[in-house]
């Protein structure tokens, strides 16, 4: 006698709970009315109704990057699935585990150019870590539980798993396994012990030592281990904007963040160090700048990443370690710890004093009048009336830079924003995704007033769901960030980059049933910060902040210029 | 430099797919991409031929073992190995002095002829890619009606095996 037989949608919402599914964020549609049938019949997890399918990808990315479980989404075929994608190559550039369910049209109308049809697994071929077309109802279950392997582990990543509509409907006995191992596909864990003996050598041998960290220390849960190599050796940490939070800010071995917006102290300590120990970073454009300018000075660089095609890509490198972040480091530890050696300390004092020298520069200092407000004012302002607990999700340009300079993350896993694809109009759904994880958490997003009109249309699913997020909007009536580069590099010619016709947003956010406040002046912005987190501490608060349109983000490193050819204030 | 990368892949549906876009997606250049399953099923292995620094091959390398469903990778010309092409051409022959040079070219570049007409010849000829051009070029381009080249495979020399 068979096991009972489940239909294809029962599988699918089997499998998410025997994955330990709790949210789902998503939007129904033709394809997978199935698969809502059946997650209406359940209670083990939630489904979040967003009001576009972005905003479920963004909401399902912050939950994982804000818990490092892996997030799940569900769209439908076609438009569901397209307007998806800004999402999933949101999740791909930045390594977020995702499992996203997209519904396609039944497996005898693929190809025949059928309503709502799209080639899923071709459109997202490139912005995902893998993908699959299931067309068998037998492979569905193993198919989920690969992608939910495949989503986690080694560098993670989004997944997409489309399902033809009759595939949800025809039958087989549910079988979910347990385990999966995959002979294509086995990521590296442990580093290799010579390699790992050298570095710890060569890190000791320092005179003028970095620790260069990067989101990869936040997403193979290594700040930990990171935190006590600095402090151990106590050599200078500088972070990328992904692995902000991976190395409390507040420690003075911090140097803050490194890149085209980092501090003057990190940049110019990156550029002169002689050994560089890069842990889970990549040596992006918008961190080195140009490779050429950074190779002239001479630097031995240890690399450690779990991916082996993030090693030696854009910087040649002397000693690479390939594996996971905890694991390598904690056995850096264990050789220090049982090691005679120790860091030269004359060089480091000597070192040290460099670094408080390029300190003194004082490279994040602005002048707050009272009128018009400084938007790193009202960062500062926020980080001291949240003590710095908060989580903060950004959207992207000036004021996420602002955001990463003046709010010190002390934890990690609280910064959540955009970095490598810089997705305007990720900041709201990021915010509900890490609310609906952390339901008693404060959750601000700190945005734009470009950034927040591109996924606005989820206030109301924070309504619906009374999700006490704080909405920051620094609003200087222009594309900030692009107005930026035009009066630098553009010769003042800001094409398009104001917005004209602004919405009244206070009256906006009453429309969908929040708190709206306008501020226009720096004495009332601690008053209005105290207010959302206090008297209006369970609803949703839109602050609209009128701040300086002039005020530009400095330091800069122009693109393609080096580490210390910085534009200072 | 010139390398052959000899991969064995998942034969499951788009595996070729996500080389080919791999190629295009991050620049870098494919002389020729031959694919078919091996004896095990469950497998098809790829010959790419490609040009590119060592810097750059190395990410091929990456970027190739990166894709969930590659097996296994080998730059065969990292060592000794065996190239192979087939290329099938079409000439005309439609006079006997014309039929005659054609045999004895063919011989030459030990070519086989395998299929005739009044007036055409078929010729099936393997080898490196370079003796292939060679042959080529001794006819005269006139005389060509038709060629058809299946690109490189290639296999390493001895104890050099790349098996699962």
């Amino acid at each position: 006698m068979a096991d009972t037989e489940l239909t294809g949608a029962e599988i699918v919402v089997r499998c998410l709970q025997d994955e330990g599914v709790k949210h789902i964020f998503g939007y129904p549609g033709g394809a997978v009315l199935n698969i809502y049938d059946e997650i209406y019949k359940q209670d083990a997890f939630q489904h979040i109704l967003v009001r576009h399918e972005q905003a479920a990808v963004h909401a399902a990315d912050a939950y994982a990057r804000s818990t490092g479980q892996v997030g799940v989404a569900i769209v439908t075929s076609g438009p569901g699935a397209t307007n998806a994608v800004t999402g999933i190559a949101t999740a791909y550039m930045d390594s977020i585990p995702l499992v996203v369910l997209t519904g396609q049209v039944p497996t005898a109308a693929i190809g025949l150019d059928a309503f709502q049809e799209v080639d899923t697994v071709g459109i997202t071929r490139p912005c995902v870590k893998h993908n699959f077309l299931v067309k068998d109802v037998q492979q569905l279950a193993e198919t989920i539980k690969k992608a939910f392997y495949i989503a986690s582990t080694g560098r993670p990543g989004p997944v997409v798993v489309d399902i033809p509509k009759d595939v949800t409907q025809h039958l087989c006995a549910y079988h979910y396994p347990r385990r999966i191992s995959l002979r294509s596909y086995n990521p590296t864990y442990k580093g290799h012990t010579g390699q790992i003996r050298k570095a710890v050598q060569m890190l000791l041998e320092a005179k003028r030592p970095v620790i260069y960290m990067g989101g990869g220390v936040i997403l193979g849960n290594a700040s930990r281990q990171l935190t006590q190599l600095g402090q151990t050796l106590a050599y200078p940490t500088a972070s990328t904007l992904m692995g902000l939070g991976g190395y409390p800010a507040s420690d003075p071995l911090f140097l803050g963040m490194l890149g085209m917006h980092g501090t003057y102290e990190a940049n110019m300590a990156m550029q002169h160090c002689d050994v560089l120990l890069a842990v889970g970073a990549r040596f992006d454009d918008r961190v080195i700048g140009n490779p050429k300018h950074f190779a002239s000075e001479h630097h031995r660089i240890i690399h450690i990443d779990v991916d082996p095609s993030s090693i030696s890509k854009r910087v040649k490198v002397d000693v690479p370690i390939v594996g996971d972040v905890a694991h390598v480091l904690d056995e850096m530890l264990k050789l220090l710890a049982a090691g005679k050696a120790s860091p030269d300390e004359q060089a480091l004092q000597a070192w040290w004093a460099q670094i408080e020298l390029w300190r003194s520069q004082d490279c994040l200092k602005y002048e707050a009048g009272d009128k018009p407000i400084k938007p790193q004012y009202v960062v500062e302002k926020l980080y001291e009336v949240t003590q710095g607990q908060a989580f903060v999700t950004a959207d992207v340009g000036q004021h996420q830079m602002w955001a990463a300079q003046y709010y010190k993350f002390d934890q990690p896993r609280r910064w959540i924003n955009s970095g490598g694809l810089g997705t305007m109009g990720f900041g709201l759904p990021a915010a509900m995704g890490v609310q609906f994880a952390h339901p008693q958490a404060m959750v601000v997003c700190i945005t734009g007033e470009g950034s927040i009109q591109m996924n606005i249309q989820e206030l109301s699913t924070c309504k619906e769901h009374n999700l006490p997020i704080k909405v920051i909007l620094l609003n200087n009536g222009y594309l900030g960030m692009v107005r930026q580069w035009q009066e630098f590099f553009y010769e003042e010619r800001y094409a398009e980059s104001y917005v004209g016709s602004l919405p009244d947003f206070v009256k906006l956010t009453e429309a969908y049933g929040h708190v709206g406040m306008l501020v226009e002046r720096t004495a009332d912005v601690e008053p209005a910060l105290r207010d959302a987190f206090g008297k209006y501490k369970d609803r949703l608060v839109f602050i609209n902040f009128l701040v300086d349109p002039r005020e530009n983000v400095y330091p800069m490193i122009p693109a393609g210029k080096g580490l210390s050819e910085m534009i200072l204030v | 430099m010139r390398h052959i990368i000899s991969l064995l892949m998942e034969n499951e549906s788009g595996a070729l797919s996500r080389v080919a876009g791999l190629f295009s997606a991050r620049g870098y250049n494919i002389e020729s991409l031959t694919v078919a399953p091996t004896e095990d099923p469950t497998l098809s292995r790829m010959t790419l031929v490609t040009r590119g620094s060592d810097e750059v091959i190395e990410q091929i390398t990456k970027q190739l073992n990166k894709l969930v469903d590659s097996v296994k990778i080998q730059d065969i010309t990292d060592g000794s190995h065996i190239e192979r092409e087939l290329m099938l051409v079409k000439v005309r022959a439609h006079t006997n002095d014309l039929r005659e040079e054609m045999m004895r070219l063919g011989d030459i570049f030990r070519g086989r002829i395998i299929d005739v007409s009044d007036k055409t010849y078929t010729m099936e000829l393997t080898g490196t890619g370079s003796k292939l051009d060679a042959f080529l070029e001794a006819l005269d381009a006139g005389l060509i009606l038709e060629t058809v080249r299946t690109g490189a495979c290639g296999i390493g020399r001895g104890e050099r095996i790349l098996k699962v």
